[in-house]
């Protein structure tokens, strides 16, 4: 199967400080995964893992210190002279419904400057019959929408009204920074109801990032999880999730508040100071909190293995796919 | 129902607003009805918009224009004696703040002053309300909350900028609860933090409800963070209480259509199958429809529920209810 | 237009409407003056205020009336050409530095430092001495505009450096607009009230530096403005000879101008700062 895009050791190197202290953040080290058609795919982690890094690098908002990244066949051009290097094919939703629309624009301007851009319609006329049709794919429609600045609706209206802009140019890749964060938790599957309805009706593959991997397991097919720049585990969403391999994806699983008053948490869980020093930690980066620390974690960074068809970062499982040491009893569920 | 620390009855609390000469009341409070008793913990959920951080406030005593009391009361349980808020000066408040009732507002992780380390807030608070300590007393004080809630002491020196949001969050938790009030009141303490994190803030917040055995009112619209702590919870929507019961109850079996579409619409791990949010947007308390708030989105709308507010009805003695759909003394929805 | 009625609730904007339209009718009296501005002993001298000779006449034997609706033109246009002048080049420089960035950004800046850090009194004063006797309205409005717009640059770049973070840059750029379209229809409406009251603030700015320069006789004497006719009645000992009429024209006028452009701005920046335009929009 012809894969949409393909990212391919992807890193990301930030400086920080001054002349006197500098300090190197790898914000993305050596990420590599691909996206299929017709298919979710979640990028998961907690806030300074990565995926927003990585996520606007694919969009040609910041540049990679090295690593490719590959669509359709085209590899991204540095000397290319506009923002981004795609086709209208890949499109994009953020997270903040308010930030996303200029507050002293009305809204449908996007809509009609998309349009105009992409030469999606002849007449003003097409136009509007486009736009709507958009519209109502997502529960909206053009006169409802029409006319009405950003500050007349809700957050949830504004994120629908964001992925109707982004469906205008038909595009096979849509990129979803952490879409529903800011939305209220009633409204969140409404939004991502729609991701699946793009899926399915009308084969849009989504790159969903997110912090939330209730909402991610709802509803993607194949999960990254990302820690401190690494995807530390990586495969179909029902065995990362129900069946995780690696120490952090387990402690962000069991994280998640169960909505079930009879399944509350037990353990106790220790919280780091600042994410500095885990970036900067030498070996395995989670080797400060994990409760499965071995010598090695903390001086050999772990290799990519597979085991039972996940990708994991850890050195608790090598080659073989057989986990080396002793699962760990303490993990209630 | 025993040992009430705080109680309203039919509280009403708009904002009266004047934009260029036109006239806007925002109905952020509805008659509403509390009673929260002491050694629980009371979860308040709903969506933005529905009135909960202005609720908040009228609990906290905190009313100022353009928000305006327009009726009921809000009454605090003082050493067995009840005193209404609206009855004390601003000197009866100040004293009951903090040492009866303390605020954690939300995304109070921004609430501390940048340049000052977090220890001089600290001894700037203990001055403020605890009269006649020296630094070297107050200061005994904050490392002895911190210490007795598992907070490392080294924090104290640090500045705000130099720790993480959860941290922060959880100091700004520590401060509220430094003289061990009766009521903790938190709006949206985990919203905005990592599950890791937020794990960690409600964990912080159980050991001081264990500790002090006091009462905390948490605002939050995470349903799972209520399930994991709250003892009862009332659902808010469009300023009113539409249901209030036991935790256990709400999660399994509750009974207004808009619980009913809160609980079902959230992912559960380990099922796929489609939820469903509830159609449509929250009302503008600006421009409330008549009748109940909700008839509008509601599946399950009768005739009545356009025109008249439903009362709020006990179907036993924890489980009240707001909607026409329920009749007194029955278990299930009329359908 | 419902603008217009928005800001006159506002008492400041209402008080220097009325004012600057007063004076400007006051300047547009200029050109029904009876008497050259630049002829002297036009009427008899050293007369105080009468119904003949309103604001009374001065020691060159020159109507003040009518020199001071002159004097007033003057200044405004000294002030629009060198304030807009400066307009376009702040918003220029700082809209290229900003959402370039980079080399650009940094070039620019630095030369817009330099501006900044230059004593530009003392350079004033010598290109002013170098000028003097051939300088016109237009050329001093020139001199002045090069010094005015340093710092409102370095404010709009930074305005546009915060709005390039912004979610909905990202928006406008996938949605396939251009650099320069982008800046101009996404940004505009934010710096719109930046430059405006930059504007108003740079008017009164030059006003106060045209009438320092004419206190010490850098400019073309003969052409009337509030700064020359001061000059004049200061270097005539007006205060000393008892000739109120004369010396308190100019500085009423230049109160009056002060106070009506510093609240104008006021006003006017408050009702377009984006943070109330929010409120009001689609309310």
């Amino acid at each position: 199967m012809e894969k949409l895009l393909e990212v391919d050791h992807l890193t990301k190197i930030f400086t920080l400080g001054n002349i006197v202290s500098r300090v190197r953040i790898t914000a993305v080290d050596n990420v590599s995964f691909d996206i299929k058609p017709a298919e979710i795919f979640a990028l998961a982690g907690e806030s300074g893992c990565g995926k927003s890094t990585t996520a606007r690098i694919i969009l040609g908002f910041e540049r990679p210190t090295s690593g490719t990244i590959v669509h359709k066949g085209k590899r991204d051009q540095k000397e290319k002279t506009e923002k981004v290097w795609f086709s209208e094919g890949i499109q994009a939703i953020f997270q903040d419904p308010f930030g996303t629309f200029n507050p002293l624009r009305m809204v449908d301007r996007y809509f009609f400057e998309t349009v105009q851009h992409f030469k999606l319609a002849e007449t003003k006329d097409d136009a509007v019959v486009l736009i709507d049709q958009k519209l109502r794919a997502v529960g909206l429609s053009y006169e409802e929408v029409t006319c009405r600045y950003p500050s007349e609706f809700s957050g949830g209206q504004l994120q629908r009204i964001s992925i109707a802009r982004a469906l205008l140019t038909d595009p096979i890749l849509m990129i979803a920074d952490e879409p529903v964060s800011m939305v209220d938790a009633s409204i969140r599957m409404s939004i991502v109801n729609l991701f699946k309805k793009l899926k399915e009706n009308f084969g849009v593959s989504v790159l969903y990032i997110t912090h939330d991997l209730a909402t991610a397991y709802y509803v993607s097919d194949r999960i990254a999880i990302m820690f401190r720049g690494n995807i530390v585990e990586k495969g179909p969403v029902e065995q990362v999730l129900m069946d995780p391999k690696h120490p952090y994806t387990k402690l962000l699983r069991e994280s998640i508040p169960e909505v079930d008053p009879n399944m509350r948490w037990s353990e106790s869980v220790t919280l780091i100071d600042t994410e500095q020093e885990e970036y900067l930690r030498k070996g395995c980066k989670f080797a400060g909190r994990c409760t499965m620390v071995m010598d090695i974690c903390k001086s050999v960074v772990p290799e990519d293995v597979y085991v039972d068809g996940v990708l994991v970062k850890c050195h608790l499982w090598n080659d073989s796919g057989t986990q080396i040491a002793a699962p760990d009893s303490s993990m209630d569920q | 129902m025993g040992n009430p620390v705080l109680r309203t009855e039919q509280l009403k609390a708009f904002y009266v607003l004047d934009i260029h000469g036109d006239q806007k009341i925002v109905k952020a409070v509805n008659e509403v009805n509390l009673e929260i008793q002491n050694n629980e913990v009371y979860g308040i959920a709903g969506e933005s918009g529905c009135g909960k951080t202005t609720l908040l406030k009228a609990l906290y005593g905190a009313i100022e224009p353009p928000l305006r009391l327009i009726g009921g009361k809000v009454s605090y349980f003082v050493d067995g004696e009840e005193l209404e808020i609206s009855s004390l000066n601003s000197e009866q408040k100040r004293q009951l703040r903090w040492e009866f009732v303390s605020y954690v507002p939300q995304g109070a992780m921004s609430v501390f002053n940048p340049v000052i380390k977090l220890k001089e807030t600290f001894w700037d608070f203990i001055d403020s309300h605890v009269a006649g300590k020296t630094r070297q007393e107050a200061f005994d004080i904050a490392t002895g909350q911190l210490r007795y809630l598992g907070l490392p002491i080294e924090l104290l020196d640090a500045y705000p900028h130099q720790l993480s949001g959860g941290r922060k969050q959880r100091i700004a938790i520590a401060l509220a609860a430094l003289l061990s009030p009766r009521i903790i009141i938190c709006d949206e303490p985990t919203t905005a933090l990592d599950v890791v994190v937020q794990r960690g803030v409600v964990q912080l917040l159980k050991e001081i409800q264990g500790k002090l055995k006091n009462s905390i009112i948490l605002v939050t619209h995470d349903m799972g963070v209520q399930a994991n702590v709250a003892d009862r919870i009332g659902i808010m929507y469009a300023g009113k209480i539409v249901e209030e019961a036991s935790t256990e109850t709400i999660f399994a079996s509750s009974l207004h259509p808009y619980t009913r579409y809160l609980i079902n619409s959230l992912p559960r791990f380990g099922d796929k199958a489609t939820r469903e949010s509830a159609p449509g947007n929250p009302p503008s308390l600006s421009d409330l429809p008549d009748g109940c708030p909700f008839h509008v989105r509601c599946p399950y709308a009768l005739d009545i529920c356009k025109s008249q507010m439903p009362p709020t009805i006990e179907v036993d003695s924890s489980h009240k209810v707001a909607c026409w759909l329920i009749q007194e003394g029955d278990d299930g929805k009329a359908s | 237009m419902k603008t217009l009625k928005d800001l006159f609730r506002d008492y400041r904007f209402a008080i220097s409407f009325c004012i600057l339209v007063v004076l400007l009718i006051f300047a547009s009296l200029s050109f029904f003056s009876p008497y050259d501005p630049t002829f002297w002993g036009t009427v008899p001298r050293d007369l105080e205020p009468s119904w003949t000779y309103l604001l009374g006449t001065n020691s060159k034997g020159q109507d003040i009336f009518w020199q001071a609706t002159f004097a007033v033109r003057n200044s405004l246009i000294i002030a629009l050409i060198a304030a807009s002048l400066s307009r376009v080049v702040a918003v220029l420089v700082g809209m290229v530095a900003g959402y370039k960035g980079g080399f650009t950004g940094t070039v620019l800046m630095f030369i817009s430092d330099v501006f900044l850090v230059i004593p530009l009194f003392l350079v004033i004063v010598m290109l002013a001495m170098l000028v003097r006797e051939k300088m016109t309205l237009i050329t001093l409005g020139l001199l002045l505009a090069i010094f005015g717009w340093a710092w409102d640059a370095r404010i709009i770049r930074s305005q546009i450096l915060s709005l390039r973070e912004r979610e909905f840059t990202q928006t406008a750029v996938l949605s396939g607009t251009g650099t320069v379209p982008l800046v101009l229809k996404e940004y505009m409406p934010f710096t719109t009230p930046l430059v405006f009251s930059t504007l108003i603030n740079n008017m009164s700015w030059v006003i106060g530096l045209e009438i320092t320069l004419a206190y010490l006789g850098l400019v073309n004497l003969e052409i009337p403005t509030l700064g020359t006719m001061l000059q004049w009645a200061i270097s005539y000992q007006a205060v000393l000879l008892g000739y109120w009429w004369w010396i308190l024209t100019p500085i009423i006028l230049s109160i009056l101008l002060f106070v009506a452009l510093y609240w104008l701005s006021v006003s006017i920046s408050e009702y377009l700062d984006p943070r109330t335009r929010i409120q009001r929009v689609g309310a």
